[in-house]
Parts: C-alpha cells; structure tokens; sequence
C-alpha cells in the first residue's frame, strides 16, 4: 500500500482557488511617491513592510517610479533599492511633472497589466488616495484604505489588511480573495521606516507613458508652497504632549502647551478637543489625524480609545495621566499617573524643568 | 448648471459602543447623522447655486431610513433627492458602492445633464475617500479630490478652477467640466435651514429608486457579490503583555509623582533623557 492511499482526506473548510488567469501575478509593488524632489517617506516605510511580505511569499519587491526625465526622479529608484526593492519600473515622462490623476491612472494602471503584481501598496497621502481610487476602480480590484497591519495568509497567498472599523472601535481583516492585484494604502509613520543600505543594488526596466499633453483635459496652473514653519509637523516629532476630553476646558490646555515649551515638544490632542475647537486640526492624532511615532509620547486626560490609540502606539515611551485608574491607556502605556491632570501637569512641568536643569550643570 | 451631491447617513461614531464581552458593535439607539464632511461638499454646491444658478440633487445609497439625510439636504436648499435603496446593494465596498451611484447619476443625467458631482473627502464611519475618485473613473469625469476653493466657473466654456491640497502645498488646477471634486472640510459652514426650506423638506417627495430605477444593469457588480474585498475577521486590538506601571510614593502628591516617574524612566530609557537634553540645550 503505497503512503498515498493512507493519507486521511484533508479536514476543515474547503480550501480557496485562484482563478487560473490570476495565478499569473506576481510581485509586491510599492508605488514610490514624491513631490518637489524628494521622496515621500512613507514610500520608503512601505518598501519595508513590503519586503518581508515579498520575503513570505517568495517573490521580488518593485518599486514603482513615475516622474519628468532627469537625475531625480532616477534617483528614487536607486533610493528604493536601498530600502529593499530588487526592481524598479520606470516611467519617465515631462507630462508627470506634476501629479494629475490622468497621466498617473494611466502609467500606473498600464504597467499593472503589463506586469501583474499580485500586491500593490500606495500611501494614504492625499496623492495616494486619489490615485489608489482611480486605479483601482479601473483595475475593477479591491483596495482597503489606511491599513494598520499587513501580513499574508500563506495557504491562500492573500494579502492579510487590517484596520480600524466601525469609527475606530475594532479593527477588521480584509481580503481580496479573486481578484488581483490586492492593493492597500498605509498612512505615513504606521509603518517602521527600514535601516538604509547603500550596498544594495536592483534593476530598473523602462516603460513609457504613451500620453499627449493635449489629451491631458486638467492643467495645473501653479503650486503655492505651505509656510512649513507655521505648521506642526506631528508625524516627525520626538516628543509629543497630548491632551483629550481630560483637560476640561479650553483654558486648561494651556497647562499642556506649558509642559510642551519645557520639553521642546509638539502638542497634540484628539479628536473631541479639536472638533470642540481648542486646538487646530493640524495637531489631532489617531485614526481621522495623524499617525505619529515619538520618542516619548505624553497623554493626559486622554481615555485611550482605540481611534487615538492606533495613531500613537507605536511611540517608543507613552506616560499617561488620568482619573479613572480603568482608562484602557493604561493598558498601553508604559507609565500611568492616575490623579487629576490640573494638579499633576504642573508638577510634572516642574520637575522636568528641574531635572533637566540639574542634569544639564552635572554634564 | 445641474450639481449632484452625493451624501451618505453615518452612525455618529462618537456615540458607538462595543460590548465589553462579545467584541460586538452595540447599534442600537445610536443616532444617525449627515457625514459631516458631505455638508462641506453640499454647502459649496449652494454657494454655486447663489452666484451662478444650478440646480442641485442631493443622492444617497443607502437603506430606507437614509431618507431622513435627504431630507436635512432639501431643508439647507437643495432642489431634489434621489435615495438608492435595494437589499441588493447590502455589502457593498467601495467598488460596488461606486458602481451603484455612477449608475444613479447617470439615471439622474438623462433628465438634466449632470456638470458637476460634489462629494465629501471621506465618510467618517468607513474613512476610506476611495467612492469619490470611483465614481468619477466609472463617469469618466475629471477627478478633482480636497479641493479647499472652487476659484472660478466659466459655465459658457465649461471651465473650473480649483485650489486642491496636496502634500506641503496647494495646487491650482483648471479642468472641464462635467468633473467630480471632493470637497476638504473647514472651508465653509453650512447655512442654516430656512423655515420655507424646512417645510419644503418635510413635504418633499423624495425620489426612492430600486435597482431597476437607478439604472443597475448588472446587478453582480453590487452588494457583496460585486465587492472585491472581504471582510474576514473583527477584532479588538491586542492588549499589550504588560500593562502601564502606575506611579506610586509614600505622599502621592503631584511633585513627588512626578519626580518618581522621572527617575524610573530615565533610568530605564536613559536616551529619552538625552534626547531631552539635547533640545533644551
């Protein structure tokens, strides 16, 4: 009796098929975004995510890299293969100057059929998301928005995409089991950025746009830069002070905005204070704000709600402060006070100032 | 000039509650409100309708009691309302939803001709921004998303200028007309309801299409069947192995606390003490 015959019949749920014509792709794809000569980070936080998900499956990582003709834009392909891609497509065109939705759908979505990826991410930068819509509804595939967590389930060789659902309060899996490419977008700084490694090299293969400006219906007319100095820059702060619903009043914030000139911090807030008005959109982190990854990350008078939470978990150090000692922050911060934060905020202001004080004169 | 803007009725998030046993979404008794990201869109079709005259129809998908958004929208000033309602379209994701409501403005087209769908940047229970830009690919329309100002409109050479956000600036883009734009929010406020309106509104008969009527020729493309992506699983995020270490000394008083919590930290993450050095330098 030969081992075969032995075996018993596979138990559990019927295994899932690809579609025949859909085992063609291959690949994990990362669209490599950027704006006045420089590429966007979270392109680069994304082709490390990408990397290990193309090392799960087997398969090459590509970037993607549409731009005019010129030294730059074919400087994101080699900056790509230093954050792990082995390839790179590339499309240089001086009608991609600028992003407009027509010319990018349409080098994109080409070069998808082209070459079948089975995966494709984009940032979930306003760039991103208008370009990830197009594409994907002109693929006719499915596409899940502002991932928090990718994995792969090896059986079926589909992308795992997890985020937060129902306002914020679960996160949910989503799968596009029979259709290809599978394509995600990821928000800036959810994702690690990848150690840079200059001794890594890959292989750029060029295609072209096959588009005429005249065809182009939407011109762009100029672009007025943003004053960078008066904008908080959240996503790239070391240390951020935070408060919520906690402080109370508006004039309590000032408390926050206290302790953040002592640390040299960013302020942040979530949601409720800044629809309440007390704080600018700019600065409210979590699921419909910013995403950011501090050094040191200080909540007060902030419940915790997953909606904030997914937004700033990944700082290296959260200390809370809070009056319910049930606040699920303490489930993940590293420090808790429980107490009232009008008391202990200036305390803790304080004592920073003074230890720093004292540890600057010992050094 | 004839607008279209699509809105859509979502719980008020702020008021979810998930069960702390099951894990479960708790629906009942939350109430239902206008995406407040689509008054910005609707606010900006009025605005075009005082200076230029348009007529505007409000459109939504959703089920029956998504009439009720309708009717908010007519009592602010819109003209019409088109509610696309059919157990079919159940489970939809951004795909099938962007079919359906391409299929409706079309529907709504024949009548008067659509120049310009506004909608909202996002929605704020599913947060995607991905329906505007399908509807648009599906229309074969100009897509224009977070657009915070509408510059001008030359109806005569079918001619719109916009100021879209975009990373570290604004672009101003000029483009044809029939186009969609997603409208940022904060650039206007909703007017309020006149009490003309507000009558108008609770009168109004608001246009119910099921499949057929709005125009859905293939009905595989909607609801679950016509959505690419699945939802696997639900899940509460994973508690952390080890919980906040909660700060306590012998007086509990605010100064003391805070002085414990330093020592603890600086000792146990010395960089972060660095790093703070190195600022206040």
């Amino acid at each position: 009796m030969s081992e075969e015959t032995k075996k018993p019949a596979p138990a559990g749920k019927k295994k899932f098929e690809l579609d025949e014509r859909l085992k063609a792709y291959k690949g994990v794809w990362v669209f490599i975004e950027h704006e006045r000569g420089a590429i966007h980070p979270v392109s680069l936080e994304l082709l490390g995510e990408g990397r290990k998900l193309a090392d799960m499956l087997g398969v090459e990582l590509t970037g993607v890299v549409m731009g005019p003709p010129g030294e730059t834009t074919r400087s994101f392909c080699q900056e790509a293969f230093y954050h792990g891609a082995d390839l790179c497509y590339l499309i240089e065109d001086p009608l991609l100057q600028d992003y407009r939705n027509e010319p990018y759908t349409k080098g994109l979505t080409d070069l998808v059929n082209k070459y079948q990826p089975e995966i494709l991410f984009l940032g979930a930068t306003t760039l991103g998301r208008d370009l990830a819509g197009s594409v994907a509804t002109t693929l006719k595939t499915g596409l899940t928005a502002d991932c928090t967590e990718l994995n792969i389930d090896l059986d079926v060789r589909s992308l795992l995409a997890s985020r937060p659902t129902f306002g914020g309060s679960l996160l949910c899996t989503i799968q596009t089991l029979n259709y290809r490419p599978q394509m995600a977008t990821v928000r800036p700084r959810v994702m690690a950025m990848p150690e840079r490694d200059a001794t890594r090299n890959g292989r750029i293969i060029e295609d072209t746009l096959g588009m005429i400006e005249s065809s182009i219906i939407t011109k762009v007319l100029e672009f007025i830069p943003d004053e960078m100095q008066d904008k908080p820059q959240l996503p790239f702060a070391d240390i951020i002070v935070a408060g919520g619903r906690g402080m109370k009043k508006p004039e309590n914030f000032k408390l926050i905005w206290e302790l953040a000139q002592v640390l040299g911090a960013e302020v942040g807030a979530t949601r409720p204070v800044v629809q309440a008005g007390w704080v600018e959109l700019d600065r409210q982190v979590g699921q419909s704000g910013k995403t950011v990854r501090p050094k040191l990350y200080i909540a007060v008078g902030i419940s915790g709600a997953i909606q904030h939470r997914v937004g700033m978990d990944a700082s290296d150090v959260i200390i809370a402060i809070n009056n319910d000692p049930n606040a699920p922050i303490f489930d993940f911060a590293h420090y808790g006070i429980v107490g009232n934060a009008m008391t202990i905020l200036p305390a803790l202001t304080e004592a920073f100032k003074a230890h720093l004080a004292t540890a600057r004169k010992a050094g | 000039m004839h607008i279209v803007v699509c809105i859509k009725q979502v719980p008020d998030s702020a008021q979810i509650r998930v069960h702390p046993v099951t894990n479960t979404i708790m629906r009942q008794g939350v109430p239902t409100i206008v995406n407040p990201y689509d008054l910005y869109a609707l606010e900006e079709a009025l605005r075009l309708k005082d200076e230029y005259g348009a007529r505007v129809t409000v459109l939504t998908m959703g089920p029956p009691m998504a009439e009720a958004a309708l009717r908010k929208a007519i009592s602010y000033g819109a003209d019409d309302a088109v509610l696309v309602t059919d157990r079919i379209f159940a489970g939809s994701d951004t795909l099938a939803t962007s079919y359906a409501l391409a299929a409706a403005i079309q529907q709504i087209s024949k009548d008067i001709p659509v120049d310009l769908v506004f909608t909202g940047k996002q929605t704020i229970d599913g947060d995607t921004a991905q329906v505007g830009p399908g509807v648009a690919k599906r229309l074969e329309m100009q897509l224009l998303t977070y657009v915070s100002k509408i510059r001008s409109l030359d109806t005569d050479r079918q001619e719109i200028v916009v100021e879209r956000r975009s990373e570290g600036g604004v672009q101003v883009l000029k483009t044809k007309i029939p186009s969609l734009i997603t409208v940022l929010e904060g650039n206007n406020e909703m007017r309020f309801a006149t009490m003309a309106n507000m009558f108008r509104a609770a009168r109004y008969p608001v246009k119910i299409w099921n499949k057929d009527a709005a125009g859905i020729e293939d009905p595989t493309k909607t609801g679950l069947k016509g959505s690419p992506t699945v939802v696997s699983k639900v899940f509460a995020p994973t508690p952390r192995a080890t919980k906040a270490e909660i700060i306590q000394c012998e007086s509990n008083e605010p100064k003391d606390l805070s002085v414990t919590l330093l020592a603890k930290m600086f000792t146990k993450f010395p960089n972060i003490e660095k790093e703070l050095l190195k600022r206040s330098a």
